[in-house]
C-alpha cells in the first residue's frame, strides 16, 4: 500500500536547496517560538524563585541580589545569570531582614537544590525549602516533609568564630534523636544519606557566606537601590 | 483493503499500538509514566510533534534528496521538540520541571523518526496524518494506562485529586522507575491474555462453522 | 554435556523427601520466632505461608497445569519469605509480597524448577521497594504482652497505612550503621535482638542447616563459602580500620546473613550446579554482603547480594565447567 519513495535525483544543487532551506525553516521556528514565549517564561521563573525566597525569608517586601565579587567582597549583580543566587531582603521598613541564598550538592541520587535564610540578629540559619531534589519517594524526600526535620532549621546556629573567618561550630547531621547543640542536624532514621547531604550543602555554604555577610553588613544595610523588575 | 482512512488511524490505536504492541518509545513511557499527568503532557507533546513531523516531511518529501532524507527529518524534529520545549516551560514550570530532560529526548523517540521513514516520506499528507494521529494517540493511550496505575497505587490520587482517606498507604515503588517496569508488564501480560482468549475463540467459530 | 536437573543432591531422595526435611530444619527457627516476636509473628507467618500455597494453587488451576502443593516446595517459599518480613508489618502487605513472589518470581518463569531467583526474596524485595518504611520499621524482641496483644499495625486495614502502637526498635546492623553502637555477640547467637521474624537466633538457624548437611539434603559448599567470604573481608577491615568496622562475629551474627546463607543461598534452583560454581557463587554473595552494608545507604545487603547472584548463577557454571575433550568454545 505505501508509495514507493520518491526521491529527486541526487545533485549537489538539490541537497544544498534541501538542507540549507529545511536549516533555514526551522530556524525560523524557533527563533519565532523563543520571541513568543521568552517574556513568559521569564515571569515563570522569577514567580517560582520570589516564591521560594517568600517562604524563607517572610518579612522581605524588597530584595536585591547579590553575588562574591572578583576582589573578595559583595557586588550587586542580575540574578538571572547566577548559577547559586543569594537575595538581600529588606523588609517595609527598609531594615535588613535577612539575606536568603541557594546552595547545591549532591544528594543520595541526584544534586540536591536548597534556598536558606540567614538572619544578621540570631547569627542563625532560620528557615530552609528545597529547591530540587530526587530523593527516594517515602525515604530521602521526607527532608521536604517530615515535619521534625525541617524543625532542625527554625533556628540553626552559624555564628562565626573568635577570628570571624568561619563558624564557630561546622554544621553537622547527627544521628536521630542526639542533637544537643543548635549547630546540629537531627537526621532522619532511614534516610541518614539525604540527611547528611542537608547538612553537608548547608555547612559549606553558610562557611562560605557567612563571614562574607558579616564582614560586609555595612554595605547591605543602606538603603536598598531600587530593585529591576 | 476495505476502508483504507479509518483503519490508517485505528491500526495505531490497537493493532500496531507503539507502546503495547511494536514497543517503542519506552524510554519515556516508563521515565515519565509516574502522575497521570505527566503521562498525558508527555502523549500529547510527542503527539504534537508526531504530526506535525509527519505534515512537514510528507509535504516536502520530493524536495528531499534520499542521501540527505535523515539529517533533514532530524532538523525537523528537534526544531518541533524545542518549540514543545518552549510552549510547556511557558505554561507551568513545574510540569517542565517533572518532564525533565524527557522533552527534549523526544527527539531521539524512534517512533517519530520510525514514522517519518515508515510512513511520512512514501505518502500523501492526508494519509500521514491518519496515521501520524492514529500512532500519537495511541501512544498518548498506552502513557496514560501506564500513568494512572503508577499515581493512583504510588500517591493515592488522580490528576493530583486525593482518591482516598488519609491512612492509604501508598506504594512506593510505582513512583520508581521499577514501577514502571512491571506495571508495563502486566499491561503486556493482559493484553496477550485476551489476545489469545480472542483467537482460540475465533478459531472454535471457525470450526464449528 | 548433560547436566542433572536441579536439585541436585547426592542422596538421591525425592523432591518432597527433601522439602519436608526442610520444613522439619526451620521448624526450630519458627518456633522461636513466635516465642521472641508472639501473636503478630504466628500471623505474619502464617499469611505469608497461605498467601504463596493459594497464589500457587490458584495459577495452576488458571494455566490448566497439574496441582504442585504436594511437593511442599511452596509451603517452603512461603515459610522463609515469612520469616524474613519485619514482625510488626501488616498482613496485606504480607500477603501483597506472597502472591507477588510465588506469581512473579516462580510461576511466570515456569514453575518449579525454573524459577531463576529465589521466590521468597522476590516477594520480599517486592515490599522493600514499595514500602520501605513498613519494611525498616521493626518491634522489639520479647515484649511482655506479646501473647495477649497484637500489634495494631499487624492488622492494618487492607490498603491502609499501618499504625505502630509499639516503639520501633533498631535491628543491631542499622544500630552499627547509624549510631555506631555495637551489639555483644552472645545476644545475636541467641536472638535476643530486634529484627526480621525468623533470623534473630543464628544458634537455631545453625542447628537447622545442619540437621540438612548431615541427612546430605544441602549444599554446604555455598554456606560455608558465603560466611567464609564475609569473616574474611570483616577481618581485613577491622584490623585495617578497627574503629570504622565491626568484628568478624558482629559480621556473622547479625542480619538476616545466617538465614540468608543457610536456607536462601542454598535454594537448589536458583544457586549453581557444579561444587566449583557453588564456592564462586558464595564467594560472590558474601563480597556483595560485605560491600552493601559497609559503603551501601542500607544496613542490611543480603537480600540484594543472593538476588544478584541468582541472576549470575547459570553464567558461574558455564565459566567454571571443564570443557569437554574435542568441543568447541
Amino acid at each position: 500500500m505505501n508509495l514507493p519513495l520518491q526521491h529527486l535525483p541526487t545533485t549537489p544543487v538539490a541537497m544544498y536547496r534541501a538542507i540549507v532551506g529545511i536549516g533555514m525553516l526551522c530556524a525560523l521556528l524557533i527563533v519565532g517560538i523563543y520571541q513568543a514565549t521568552a517574556e513568559r517564561i521569564a515571569e515563570n521563573e522569577a514567580q517560582a524563585l520570589a516564591e521560594a525566597v517568600a517562604a524563607v525569608l517572610p518579612t522581605a517586601q524588597v530584595l536585591r541580589s547579590i553575588a562574591v565579587a572578583s576582589d573578595g567582597g559583595i557586588a550587586d549583580v542580575d540574578a538571572s545569570l547566577q548559577k547559586l543566587p543569594a537575595f538581600v531582603g529588606y523588609d517595609q521598613s527598609g531594615k535588613l531582614a535577612g539575606v536568603a541564598i541557594t546552595a547545591a550538592g549532591m544528594g543520595y541520587q541526584d544534586t540536591i537544590q536548597v534556598i536558606y535564610a540567614y538572619s544578621f540578629s540570631d547569627s542563625a540559619i532560620v528557615g530552609l525549602r528545597v529547591l530540587q531534589s530526587l530523593e527516594t519517594p517515602g525515604l530521602g524526600d521526607k527532608i521536604e516533609t517530615d515535619p521534625n526535620f525541617v524543625a532542625n532549621f527554625e533556628q540553626l546556629d552559624v555564628s562565626l568564630s573568635a577570628a570571624g573567618n568561619e563558624l564557630a561550630h561546622a554544621v553537622e547531621t547527627v544521628p536521630n534523636g542526639s542533637k544537643e547543640h543548635p549547630w546540629q542536624i537531627d537526621a532522619i532514621t532511614g534516610a541518614t544519606v539525604s540527611s547528611e547531604a542537608i547538612g553537608k550543602i548547608l555547612d559549606t555554604s553558610a562557611q562560605q557566606w557567612v563571614p562574607l555577610l558579616v564582614r560586609h553588613r555595612e554595605q547591605l544595610i543602606g538603603a536598598p537601590e531600587p530593585v529591576e523588575n | 483493503m476495505a476502508q483504507p482512512t479509518t483503519n490508517q488511524f485505528i491500526k495505531g490505536l490497537w493493532q500496531q499500538n507503539p507502546i503495547f504492541v511494536q514497543a517503542l518509545g519506552l524510554c519515556p513511557a516508563l521515565a515519565v509514566s509516574n502522575s497521570a499527568i505527566n503521562a498525558l503532557t508527555m502523549g500529547l507533546a510527542t503527539s504534537f510533534v508526531l504530526l506535525s513531523s509527519g505534515v512537514i516531511i510528507s509535504s516536502i518529501r520530493s524536495l528531499i534528496p534520499r542521501e540527505a532524507r535523515i539529517v533533514s527529518y532530524i532538523c525537523i524534529i528537534a526544531s518541533l521538540v524545542t518549540t514543545v520545549d518552549y510552549v510547556i516551560k511557558a505554561i507551568s514550570l513545574d510540569l517542565h520541571k517533572s518532564l525533565g530532560a524527557f522533552i527534549s529526548l523526544i527527539v531521539v523517540n524512534c517512533l517519530i523518526l520510525g514514522r517519518a521513514e515508515a510512513f511520512a516520506s512514501r505518502n500523501t499528507v492526508g494519509k500521514t496524518v491518519l496515521d501520524s494521529a492514529g500512532m500519537g494517540a495511541g501512544f498518548t493511550i498506552a502513557l496514560l494506562c501506564i500513568g494512572v496505575i503508577r499515581e493512583v497505587l504510588g500517591a493515592g490520587t488522580l490528576f493530583g485529586i486525593g482518591l482516598f482517606p488519609d491512612t492509604f498507604q501508598t506504594w512506593t515503588i510505582m513512583l520508581l522507575p521499577s514501577g514502571g517496569f512491571f506495571v508495563l508488564a502486566f499491561w503486556l501480560l493482559a493484553i496477550g491474555l485476551w489476545n489469545d482468549a480472542r483467537e482460540r475463540s475465533a478459531k472454535t467459530a471457525e470450526e464449528t462453522a | 554435556m548433560e547436566i542433572a536437573s536441579s536439585p541436585h543432591v547426592a542422596s538421591g531422595a525425592s523432591v518432597d523427601d527433601i522439602m519436608r526435611n526442610v520444613v522439619y530444619a526451620l521448624l526450630p527457627v519458627v518456633v522461636f520466632a513466635v516465642f521472641a516476636f508472639g501473636l503478630s509473628a504466628l500471623l505474619v507467618l502464617t499469611t505469608a505461608v497461605l498467601a504463596c500455597v493459594g497464589t500457587e494453587y490458584v495459577l495452576n488451576r488458571v494455566a490448566g497445569a497439574p496441582d504442585t502443593l504436594g511437593d511442599w516446595s511452596v509451603v517452603i517459599t512461603g515459610l522463609l519469605y515469612g520469616l524474613t518480613l519485619p514482625p510488626g508489618l501488616a498482613l496485606w502487605m504480607v500477603a501483597v509480597g506472597g502472591i507477588f513472589g510465588v506469581g512473579v518470581g516462580k510461576f511466570l518463569f515456569g514453575g518449579l524448577g525454573s524459577n531463576a531467583f529465589n521466590p521468597a526474596l522476590v516477594g520480599r524485595a517486592f515490599l522493600q521497594a514499595a514500602f520501605p518504611s513498613a519494611m525498616t520499621t521493626w518491634s522489639p524482641a520479647f515484649l511482655a504482652d506479646r501473647f495477649a496483644h497484637i500489634s495494631s499495625s499487624t492488622l492494618a486495614f487492607p490498603f491502609a497505612r499501618p499504625e505502630y502502637d509499639a516503639i520501633s526498635a533498631a535491628t543491631p546492623l542499622s544500630a552499627m550503621k547509624f549510631r555506631d553502637t555495637g551489639t555483644d555477640p552472645m545476644e545475636l547467637m541467641l536472638g535476643l535482638t530486634s529484627g526480621s521474624v525468623g533470623e534473630t537466633c543464628a544458634v537455631l538457624i545453625l542447628v537447622g542447616g545442619i540437621y540438612l548437611v548431615a541427612r546430605n539434603m544441602m549444599n554446604w559448599r555455598i554456606t560455608v563459602s558465603i560466611l567464609a567470604t564475609v569473616a574474611t573481608m570483616t577481618l581485613i577491615a577491622n584490623t585495617l580500620a578497627p574503629g570504622e568496622y565491626p568484628q568478624p562475629m558482629f559480621m556473622l551474627l547479625s542480619g538476616g546473613l545466617m538465614l540468608g546463607a543457610v536456607f536462601m543461598a542454598t535454594d537448589p534452583v536458583a544457586s549453581p550446579i557444579t561444587d566449583t560454581g557453588c564456592w564462586v557463587y558464595g564467594l560472590l554473595i558474601g563480597g556483595l554482603i560485605v560491600v552493601i552494608r559497609f559503603w551501601g545507604g542500607m544496613a542490611e545487603g543480603v537480600m540484594y547480594a543472593i538476588l544478584l547472584a541468582n541472576a549470575v548463577s547459570p553464567h558461574i557454571d558455564n565459566l567454571v565447567q571443564p570443557r569437554v575433550y574435542g568441543s568447541r568454545a
